[in-house]
């Protein structure tokens, strides 16, 4: 299943996270993201999917092994250059992680950060093409224009993660992450909100990784799903190709079922 | 089998604490010998009262004469000075302490400089700093305003450092995640999140320099308290109870002012 090295966006090579000397949370995974779709990893609680997520953009430091993304190996950058790699990489988080007391237009904004000098972004002079960016963006992800000067701490969940998504898509990524973008929601927000993010994924050609418990919606929205168990890989293919033995590998048991 | 659950000994539902009761007796007993000591006896507190009646005689009426009006109204004018001024360049300084000092913002080395400097801001009271000042620098009001920007940073540094480490870090992190730099963090993560808070630790701080920048003067350092001890001094009890009410009066009025304030920025 895994493209060509060549037209991978993101390669992951034999990454290892020990949050405590001698007990890894990720055992050496290699992976390789291609340029298109949504690709969804599952897996229990605790089995390291967040932190495979964040080491990618280095919220996590990994411990060994090589992330390489637009030429450059993420796992080594630091100080300026792992700014500049960020920018290139939108994140969606489980609880939205809007800045609270701004206004949904300076939360799509804030995408733009990697780009302002730091006067602007106190005086919020952002550039006028990017205020029109914003905007569109906020329709994009299906919420009225009158919503940008509404304060993100007045929005419902489904709104506030719609917000996140577009704050991603400002930065006009190369790969988005999503970390458990549905697990705050209610079943029907969840779908809508993955929709969203296949739509988006789909339509700018964006590559998507994103951790969900829910493994309906995995087998629905992603191109590609990767199973994770015990802090290493044990299914990488098609949802089709996805049996109940399969998911009896990466869960546990067969209650579930 | 009713009674014999009745005439099980149960654990007392209160147990006495014998350490409770010995430092409860002990406070009493130092209390009572120190009272002694300091010969704290009825008689003595009696004639204090005759004292006390006497004062308060003296003090009515309150003195308006135009001349202790023009004294009065200068001094309260110069103590409002000390306050604004004092206020307006400590909290500016105390924005980046404050900044430096907070454990999830700034590296180790740098946070434990500036706590460090914050516990020596807060070790002296206004009164002694004011002291110093006016050694240092001379009399007037520049020495009270120079030691209640001490006073100032002291408290809301320290204050507002806590503020920022009680922030919400996951907005902070999401606004990190899209490579923005430290200072687009700070403007766009954490001030919003802070800044609420920090305006009302100022304005809080304001009202208590209006009260101390009416007893710098005490000491030499410009303001109200000047006259209100010189008054003190010569017996103008009358002129000390004109004194006392524009006193209450003002940090009245600015107690209403810097409500509405704080309720603005919430």
């Amino acid at each position: 299943m895994t493209a060509a090295a060549g037209r991978a966006v993101l390669s992951i090579r034999n990454l290892r996270k020990e949050y405590r000397a001698g007990q890894p949370v990720l055992k050496d995974i290699s992976l390789e993201i291609d340029g298109s779709g949504l690709t969804a990893i599952i897996g229990p609680s605790g089995t390291g999917k967040s932190t495979l997520i964040r080491c990618i953009n280095r919220l996590v430091d990994p411990t060994a092994g090589e992330i390489l993304f637009e030429g450059g190996d993420l796992a080594r950058l630091s100080g300026g250059a792992l700014r500049q790699a960020r920018r290139r990489i939108g994140m969606v988080f489980q609880e939205y992680n809007l800045v609270e007391r701004l206004s949904v237009i300076e939360n799509v904004l804030s995408g733009r950060l990697g780009y302002l000098a730091p006067w602007r972004a106190f005086l919020r002079r952002f550039p006028d093409e990017d205020v029109a960016r914003a905007f569109d963006l906020i329709e994009a992800v299906g919420l009225e224009e009158s919503f940008a000067t509404r304060r993100a701490d007045a929005l419902s969940g489904g709104q506030r993660q719609r917000v996140g998504i577009a704050r991603a898509l400002m930065q006009a990524p190369a790969l988005i992450l999503a970390d458990e973008p549905t697990s705050s929601l209610d079943p029907k927000t969840s779908v809508e909100i993955m929709e969203l993010l296949s739509e988006m994924s789909a339509r700018r050609s964006i590559p998507t990784l994103v951790n969900i418990h829910n493994v309906g919606l995995a087998r629905r929205y992603a191109g590609r799903i990767i199973g994770m168990t015990g802090g290493a890989v044990v299914y990488d293919g098609p949802p089709a190709g996805l049996s109940d033995a399969d998911l009896k590998t990466i869960y546990g048991g067969e209650d579930f079922l | 089998m009713t009674a014999a659950t009745l005439a099980r000994k149960r654990p007392p539902a209160f147990p006495a604490s014998w350490t409770s009761r010995l430092a409860w007796s002990g406070l009493a007993l130092y209390a009572v010998y120190a009272s002694s000591l300091m010969e704290l006896t009825w008689p003595r507190f009696l004639k204090g009262l005759e004292n006390g009646a006497k004062f308060l005689d003296r003090m009515f009426p309150p003195n308006f004469e135009a001349d202790k009006l023009e004294l009065i109204r200068d001094g309260m004018l110069e103590s409002l000075q000390i306050a604004v001024l004092a206020t307006f360049f400590g909290v500016l300084l105390s924005l980046p302490m404050g900044l430096a000092a907070a454990r999830n913002l700034a590296p180790p080395w740098l946070s434990w400089g500036a706590r460090g400097l914050i516990a020596v801001l807060r070790s002296f009271h206004p009164v002694i700093v004011s002291i110093l000042f006016v050694k240092a620098v001379g009399f007037g009001a520049l020495a009270g305003i120079l030691a209640l920007i001490v006073s100032t940073v002291g408290f809301v540094s320290k204050l507002f450092a806590e503020v920022v480490e009680e922030m919400n870090p996951k907005q902070v992190e999401a606004v990190r995640a899209t490579g923005a730099g430290f200072l687009n963090v700070l403007a766009m993560a954490v001030f919003p999140q802070v800044m609420a808070r920090f305006v009302g630790l100022a304005v809080y701080q304001f009202d208590s320099n209006l009260r101390n920048s009416t007893m710098v003067g005490i000491v030499g350092g410009g303001g109200i308290g000047a006259p209100l001890f010189t008054a003190y001094q010569r017996f103008d009890y009358d002129v000390v109870l004109t004194i006392l009410l524009v006193i209450i009066a003002l940090i009245l009025l600015c107690e209403l002012v810097s409500g509405r304030i704080r309720r603005v920025f919430q």
